[in-house]
């Protein structure tokens, strides 16, 4: 188990090295952020000068060796429209970002796996069929329009919900300013999700061990809770680790659409303002965040299922 | 003499594909018997194919002009409403009926190409790794491990930050955060299949790598991929509505649907929500006929595959 520990956490810090380096490629492809820096008037000299100050002139590859040398420090250099710290303008929104996603992710699971064992355990009856089919509706329903249509519905029509931003008035008024961003981000998890567990779950009721406990005489929750359940979780917990993926792209667009102040807006915003430093900053801590999500469920999972180790 | 064997071996494999390709296409029909929400999703898709190509023909007004007289112009239901705009107007007062028929061009060319492009890539890559094993596969899987670490939204925002908007760059884009899905799909498959005898018996008549990963071992593992590919237009539909509600996908001249939506946030609080309504449940429409074609298909080729 040590050695799985160590091996898969190489790994990780291997995935991150070029996750920046793929990040600081692309980005350095948009062009001298220079200009950002200096007024629109400055003479070619003056661009030479902080060119040279800010080390923009040299080949990339020695721009990303000095970037890597300070990330693994913590640090990321300074946003070239704020002038502060980009670690600790990502780090202020980093938990903003979390709490949507974890949110959401409950979301998803809490409504998920119960529709998921009841359309299983009553396979083809007209819950199954409604619920599935609302499954297939949550997958096909665009984020950013889904939050639109609730802004408009339970923050406009009804008023039952502010429009936008994060609370600020103590619990009560941070929750009701989540609830509609934490819908909107789920959805669609919560939509694949109920469809996994029902698939996964009815794949092991077909099995002959859940048949001997039938054949026992359980009652019928022990044997679909307690026997086949168990198994069927399986797959949804490796999935859960990749979930949390596609919830921190997914933050992006529902940060946008809420004006959440998380570091989705953020990464938004910074690439329009063509913020280097910002964007590289944004994107490499959501990708610690997600590969240390995944190293975490995978250690987890080799800790629960001991074949997955050997792997 | 190698040769001579392929090459008899060739006009057999056609002729067999022929005498099996009519009786696949009527069974595959005959799946549709009892399954009306996959006739239904195909008759979705047909409408939606269907206003996408006739737009220029059908659509009752220009989709790029509008007169500033005839703004946010209500649904002809309501009061107010403007029998010349059935599904009323936006801010510019262009007709929203003709933007949507148009919209659907962009996405259904972007979902289509850039999953072809994408599988493309990923086949050929994981077909590939699984066959040489070694070296190479170890490359092309850190690479697909590293592009995972990334969500793919976020990679594809960065990317077109970069490109700047057009057609091509989003098809290129969503081809290129795609392809790792089928990659290591085809790799898993090809490492089974490529231990079974008939591969063996290729290789032992000679037959080269290239032919025995497309001609031998493709087809094998096919079914799984036009399952995990009818899903895939779905998703790339709804990550070109993503991106174009960003602003970043072919540029703001171009009608598409999530664009519309965009234009129409700021009417949620005035209350137009005609403006964004209709454009987000042809994305809404579309995806969900998408996403039952793929269950279906599913269900008849490949049942055991989860996706």
């Amino acid at each position: 188990m040590g050695t799985y520990i160590v091996r898969r956490l190489l790994q990780s810090v291997l995935v991150l090295v070029g996750v920046t380096l793929l990040v600081y490629f692309i980005l350095f492809q948009t062009g001298d952020p220079t200009f950002l820096s200096v007024s629109t008037d400055a003479s070619q000299q003056e661009v030479e000068r902080v060119r040279h100050l800010l080390g923009f002139d040299r080949p990339w590859y020695v721009q990303y060796a000095e970037f890597l040398g300070r990330a693994v420090r913590g640090d990321f250099g300074t946003s070239l429209r704020q002038g502060l710290p980009v670690t600790s303008i990502v780090l202020e929104r980093m938990p903003a970002t979390l709490e949507l996603a974890l949110s959401a992710l409950l979301i998803s699971l809490t409504v998920a796996v119960p529709v998921g064992i009841v359309s299983a355990a009553r396979r083809n009856s007209l819950w199954d069929q409604a619920s599935m089919l609302g499954a297939v509706l949550g997958q096909s329903a665009p984020t950013f329009f889904l939050g639109i249509m609730l802004l408009f519905v339970f923050g406009g029509m009804l008023n039952w919900f502010p429009i936008g931003g994060r609370g600020q008035g103590g619990p009560g008024d941070e929750l009701r300013h989540l609830v509609l961003p934490a819908i909107t981000l789920g959805t669609f998890s919560m939509a694949r999700n109920a469809r996994l567990v029902r698939s996964s779950l009815l794949e092991t009721l077909g099995l002959e061990y859940v048949t001997v406990a039938w054949s026992k005489g359980l009652s019928e929750p022990a044997v679909v809770l307690r026997h086949a359940f168990r198994n069927a979780l399986i797959p949804v917990v490796t999935l859960i680790g990749l979930d949390f993926g596609a919830l921190l792209g997914g933050a992006v667009i529902t940060e946008t659409v809420f004006a959440w102040p998380g570091v989705g807006s953020l990464v938004v915003r910074a690439i329009g303002q063509k913020d280097f430093p910002v964007v590289v900053g944004c994107v490499t801590m959501l990708a610690v965040v997600f590969v240390a999500v995944n190293l975490l469920t995978d250690v987890l999972y080799g800790y629960l299922d001991p074949r997955v180790r050997r792997v | 003499m190698s040769q001579a064997v392929v090459a008899a071996g060739r006009p057999l494999a056609a002729g067999a594909s022929q005498v099996r390709t009519p009786r696949r296409g009527r069974r595959l029909l005959a799946s549709l018997r009892g399954r009306w929400l996959a006739r239904l999703a195909l008759l979705i898709l047909l409408a939606v194919v269907a206003s996408g190509l006739a737009a220029p023909l059908l659509a009752p007004h220009a989709p790029r002009v509008g007169n500033l007289l005839d703004s946010k112009l209500p649904p002809v239901w309501l009061s107010g409403g403007d029998a010349r705009f059935v599904l009323g107007t936006d801010e510019l007062g262009r007709d929203i009926l003709s933007r949507v028929m148009y919209g659907a061009q962009v996405s259904l060319i972007v979902g289509i190409s850039a999953v072809i492009l994408a599988g493309a890539i990923g086949i050929t890559l994981g077909l590939v790794a699984g066959y040489f094993r070694g070296r190479i596969d170890d490359l092309i899987m850190r690479v697909a491990d590293i592009q995972l670490a990334l969500p793919q939204i976020l990679l594809a925002i960065a990317m077109l930050a970069v490109l700047g908007p057009g057609l091509q760059n989003v098809v290129l884009v969503l081809a290129i955060t795609n392809w790792v899905t089928y990659a290591r799909l085809v790799r898993g498959q090809v490492l089974s299949v490529r231990e079974k005898e008939f591969i063996e018996a290729a290789r032992c008549l000679g037959v080269g790598h290239a032919a025995i990963m497309f001609r031998h071992i493709l087809p094998n593992v096919m079914a799984s991929i036009i399952v995990v590919a009818s899903f895939a237009v779905a998703n790339t539909i709804l990550a070109e509505a993503a991106l174009s509600f960003l602003g970043l996908s072919v540029g703001p001249d171009v009608p598409t649907w999530g664009g519309m939506v965009a234009a129409g946030r700021d009417q949620i609080i005035t209350g137009q929500w005609w403006i964004y309504t209709f454009p987000g449940l042809a994305i809404m429409l579309t995806v969900l006929g998408v996403n039952l074609v793929g269950d279906w298909l599913r269900d008849y080729l490949d049942p055991r595959l989860k996706v």
